[in-house]
C-alpha cells in the first residue's frame, strides 16, 4: 500500500467514513459561503459558471431561464450567451445528457439543482456552506473510478467539474491522537500540484459566484420576501399599538 | 317567531336597514347576541387567554392559503413537487401564500399547545366543561391527522418516508394490520393512490369535521360559559353588571371587550407569525425539513426519518417502546396487582378478578410485538387526554389555589413533554459522543419520559387529592388596568 492510499484511508477511518453514501452523512467541517443573493453582478457570473459547467450533467428542471431577469438579465442577453442548442428562454433548465449514459458513467444519475442549495442544509450550515466547500476541496484520488475524490463528500460521483479553473491541488494530512489511537487528518492546508486557469484566490471568488447564484436560484424570490416582509412588520407594529390602545381605552372603564 | 317591530320612518337609515333585516333574519341577531354582545366572560383573563382564538385565526388562515394552494397543486405523484416548485415560482404570489400554510401548519400546532396547557393549569375541563374538553380533544386529534396527510402532499422525500413509516406502524396491529395499511396506502407502498386519498382526507373530509367540532367546541363552552385562571364559577357569583342586572358580576360582554382585547393578541401574534414567513421559511429546518426538498424518491431512504416537531413527543414515546420497555410494564402491573392485593379494603372476588386482569393483561403484552404496543403508546398518549375531566379530583380547580408542589410537578410534566419533543427529533441511540455515557441512549430516556407522561395522567386520582387546597377566594382577582 503506498502513502497515498494509506492517507486516504487514514481519512476514512479518522471521519469514520469508510462507506459515505450521502453528502450530509459526514465530510470535514463547512466553510461559510458568501450568501450574497442581492449582488448582481454575482449571480450573473454565477449563471454563467452553471449554464457552462453544471446544465451539461444536471439539470434545474423547476428553474425558467427567462426568470433570470430577476437578476439584470434581458431575454436577448440570455438567448445569446446562455442557450446554446434548441431551447426556448422560457424553457425550464433541462441537462442534454441521457440519464442512462450518466447512470453508466458516474453510478448515478446527476441531482437536479434547482433546489440543491436548499437540500443540502445541515447541522454543519447553509446547503450554500456545503457547496461552496465541495467546490474548494476536490482533490486527485486514483482509488477512485474518476480519479477525483472530496473531503466534504467522500468517494463523490462527480469528477471535478471546475478542475480547469482550480489545477490539481492535494490536502495535508498530519497525525493526531484520537482516542488513544494514531490517525492521519486533513491538516486544513491544501498544496498546489498543478496550477488552473484561476488564481486560488479567483477561484475562490468564482466558486462563491456560482454557489450565490445555486442559493438565489433555490429561492428567486428571496430577497422579494424579505424586503415585503420589512413593510410588513412595520405595518402590524402600528397595528399592534393601536389595537394596544383601543384595548387600552374600552378596558379603562372596567371595574 | 319574533314580533315584527315597526320603526319609526324618522330613525336613522343604519338603523333601519337593522331593523329590516332583524324583522327578515331575527336567528342573526339573536346569535350574536347569544355569542357576542351579550356573551359574559370573567374578566380576569390573562395572557393564556389568547391562544383559543388565535386558533381560530390559524384555522382561517389555513384554509383561505389551502384554497389558493388546491388552485394550483396537482395531487398526482409525477407531477405533485413539480407543481409545489410551480407555485413557488411561477404562481404570483405563490410562495407567500405557500409559506403562510407552511408556517401555518406549526403554528397550529404551537397555539393548541399552550392553549391545552391553559385548560390543564386552570382547570378548565372540570364539571361542567367536560364535553368542551372533550370537543378540544377531538379538534387536536382531528389537526393531527390533518398534518399528518397534509405533510404528503409536497411529495418530498420526508413527505414520503414519513408517510411510509407511520403507515407502516398500522401494520403492526395484530391481524387486521397488513390490510389496514393496504386500505389506508390503496397501494403496497406509498405511492399515487395513497397522495390521492390523502389529499382528499386533507382538503375535504378532514377540515370539515374540524370546523364541525371547532363549531361544538364553542357552542358547548358558551352554554358552560368559559372558566377563568382563578377556577371560580362567575355563573354562582353575584349578579349584575353595568350591562345586565341579571349577568354575572364579574363577566363583562364578549364584544367589545375581549374582541378588542384579541385583536391585540392577534397584532402581536402576527408579528411573529410573519416574521417567520418573511424572514425565516424554513425556521431553520424544523417548519420545512431540508429533506424535503429533494423530490420523493421510492429508492433511496433517508438516513434519519424524524416527524416534523409537533408529532416528536409522541413519536419518542413510539420508540421508547422496546421490548425492555414491554417488560418494564409487565413489572409495573404485577407490582400494582400485589400492591392492591394487600392495601385494597375490597372483596376477595374483586382482588382474584384484578389479579385475571393484570395476567391477561401480561400475557396480551408478551405476545404481540413491542411494536404494536409503540402504536398503542403512542395513540393511547392522545386518546388519554380526552378522559382528564374524570381523571382530576382536585379539591381546587385552578392551580392557583392547589399545593404549591402541584406546580413544581406540572412544571416537570412540561419539561419532560419538551424533552421527548426534542429526543424525537434526535437519531435513536446514544445522546452524548463520550463512551462514558454510552449507556444513557435516547430511548433509555424516552421511556423514563413516557412512564412520566403516562404516571402523571393515570395516576392523577390519586396525587391530585393530596395535599392542603389554599382557599379560593369568593370574587375573581382581577387588577383594574
Amino acid at each position: 500500500m503506498n502513502i497515498w492510499k494509506k492517507l486516504v484511508f487514514g481519512v476514512a477511518l479518522a471521519l469514520n467514513l469508510a462507506a459515505a453514501s450521502h453528502a450530509a452523512s459526514g465530510g470535514i467541517a463547512w466553510d461559510k459561503a458568501p450568501g450574497k443573493t442581492n449582488d448582481l453582478a454575482s449571480l450573473q457570473h454565477g449563471a454563467k459558471l452553471f449554464v457552462n459547467y453544471c446544465l451539461n450533467c444536471h439539470s434545474a428542471a423547476f428553474m425558467r431561464f427567462n426568470r433570470l431577469k430577476d437578476i439584470g438579465l434581458t431575454d436577448e442577453q440570455v438567448k445569446d450567451n446562455l442557450l446554446f442548442a434548441t431551447e426556448k428562454v422560457g424553457d425550464t433548465m433541462k441537462a442534454a445528457i441521457d440519464p442512462n449514459q450518466a447512470k453508466a458513467w458516474f453510478g448515478a444519475n446527476p441531482p437536479d439543482l434547482t433546489l440543491i442549495a436548499r437540500s443540502r442544509a445541515g447541522a454543519g450550515g447553509t446547503g450554500a456552506d456545503y457547496i461552496y466547500t465541495l467546490f474548494r476541496t476536490y482533490y486527485r484520488d486514483p482509488s477512485k473510478p474518476t480519479g477525483w475524490n472530496n473531503l466534504a463528500f467522500p468517494n463523490i460521483g462527480m469528477p471535478h467539474p471546475l478542475w480547469e479553473l482550480q489545477g490539481e491541488r492535494r490536502p495535508v494530512f498530519e497525525t493526531r491522537m484520537d482516542h488513544g489511537h494514531e490517525v492521519q487528518a486533513f491538516a486544513g492546508r491544501w498544496e498546489q500540484v498543478t496550477p488552473g486557469t484561476l488564481t486560488p484566490l479567483q477561484y475562490d471568488q468564482a466558486v462563491g459566484d456560482l454557489v450565490n447564484y445555486l442559493q438565489w436560484m433555490g429561492e428567486p424570490a428571496q430577497n422579494k420576501r424579505v424586503g415585503i416582509g420589512v413593510w410588513v412588520m412595520l405595518f402590524l407594529l402600528l397595528f399592534t399599538l393601536m389595537a394596544w390602545r383601543l384595548n387600552a381605552a374600552y378596558w379603562k372603564d372596567v371595574k | 317567531m319574533a314580533e315584527f317591530k315597526e320603526i319609526s320612518p324618522n330613525a336613522p337609515l343604519g338603523a333601519k336597514v337593522g331593523n329590516w333585516f332583524e324583522n327578515r333574519f331575527p336567528t342573526v341577531f339573536a346569535e350574536y347576541r347569544k355569542h357576542m354582545s351579550e356573551y359574559y366572560a370573567p374578566k380576569n383573563f390573562n395572557f393564556w387567554y389568547f391562544f383559543g382564538s388565535l386558533a381560530m385565526l390559524v384555522l382561517v388562515i389555513q384554509i383561505v392559503t389551502g384554497i389558493f394552494l388546491v388552485m394550483h397543486y396537482k395531487p398526482d405523484a409525477a407531477k405533485a413537487f413539480e407543481s409545489v416548485e410551480y407555485i413557488m415560482r411561477d404562481v404570483p404570489g405563490g410562495w407567500f401564500i405557500r409559506y403562510m400554510h407552511s408556517t401555518g401548519a406549526s403554528a397550529f400546532f404551537v397555539v393548541v399547545y399552550l392553549h391545552m396547557f391553559r385548560g390543564l393549569m386552570y382547570g378548565s375541563y372540570r364539571k361542567p366543561r367536560e364535553l368542551v374538553w372533550v370537543f378540544g380533544c377531538a379538534i387536536f386529534l382531528c389537526l393531527m391527522a390533518e398534518a399528518f396527510m397534509g405533510y404528503l402532499l409536497p411529495w418530498g422525500q420526508m413527505s414520503y418516508w414519513g408517510a411510509q413509516v407511520i403507515v407502516n406502524l398500522f401494520a403492526a396491529v395484530p391481524f387486521i394490520g397488513p390490510d389496514l395499511a393496504l386500505l389506508i396506502r390503496g397501494d403496497y407502498v406509498v405511492g399515487d393512490a395513497t397522495l390521492n386519498r390523502f389529499f382528499a382526507f386533507h382538503v375535504i373530509a378532514v377540515p370539515l369535521v374540524l370546523i364541525g367540532l371547532v363549531v361544538a367546541h364553542l357552542l358547548a363552552l358558551h352554554d358552560v360559559g368559559s372558566n377563568n385562571p382563578d377556577g371560580i364559577e362567575i355563573k354562582k357569583g353575584p349578579k349584575g353588571n353595568r350591562w345586565s342586572p341579571d349577568a354575572p358580576a364579574d363577566g363583562v360582554p364578549f364584544h367589545p371587550y375581549y374582541s378588542v382585547h384579541d385583536i391585540m393578541g392577534v397584532g402581536v401574534f402576527l408579528m411573529v407569525f410573519f416574521a417567520i414567513v418573511f424572514f425565516a421559511p424554513e425556521m431553520g429546518g424544523y417548519f420545512l425539513e431540508y429533506n424535503n426538498f429533494i423530490p420523493a424518491d421510492p429508492l433511496v431512504t433517508p438516513s434519519h426519518i424524524a416527524p416534523v416537531w409537533y408529532f416528536t413527543p409522541f413519536y419518542s414515546m413510539l420508540r421508547a417502546t422496546t421490548d425492555t420497555m414491554v417488560n418494564v410494564l409487565c413489572a409495573i402491573i404485577a407490582a400494582a396487582t400485589v400492591l392492591g392485593f394487600l392495601k385494597c379494603k375490597c372483596s376477595m372476588a374483586l382482588k382474584v378478578a384484578m389479579a385475571v386482569v393484570a395476567l391477561v393483561a401480561i400475557a396480551l403484552l408478551k405476545t404481540f410485538d413491542a411494536k404494536f404496543w409503540g402504536v398503542v403508546v403512542m395513540g393511547g398518549a392522545v386518546i388519554l387526554l380526552f378522559f382528564l375531566p374524570w381523571l382530576d379530583r382536585s379539591p381546587a380547580r385552578s392551580i392557583r389555589y392547589r399545593p404549591d408542589w402541584h406546580k413544581w410537578l406540572y412544571a416537570v410534566f412540561v419539561v419532560w413533554f419538551i424533552v421527548l419533543m426534542i429526543l424525537g427529533i434526535m437519531v435513536p441511540g446514544p445522546i452524548f459522543g463520550t463512551p462514558s455515557l454510552s449507556w444513557l441512549t435516547n430511548e433509555l430516556v424516552a421511556m423514563i419520559g413516557t412512564l412520566f407522561y403516562f404516571g402523571f395522567f393515570l395516576l392523577m386520582p390519586w396525587w391530585s387529592q393530596l395535599g392542603e387546597p389554599k382557599p379560593v377566594p369568593d370574587r375573581v382577582t382581577f387588577k383594574p388596568h
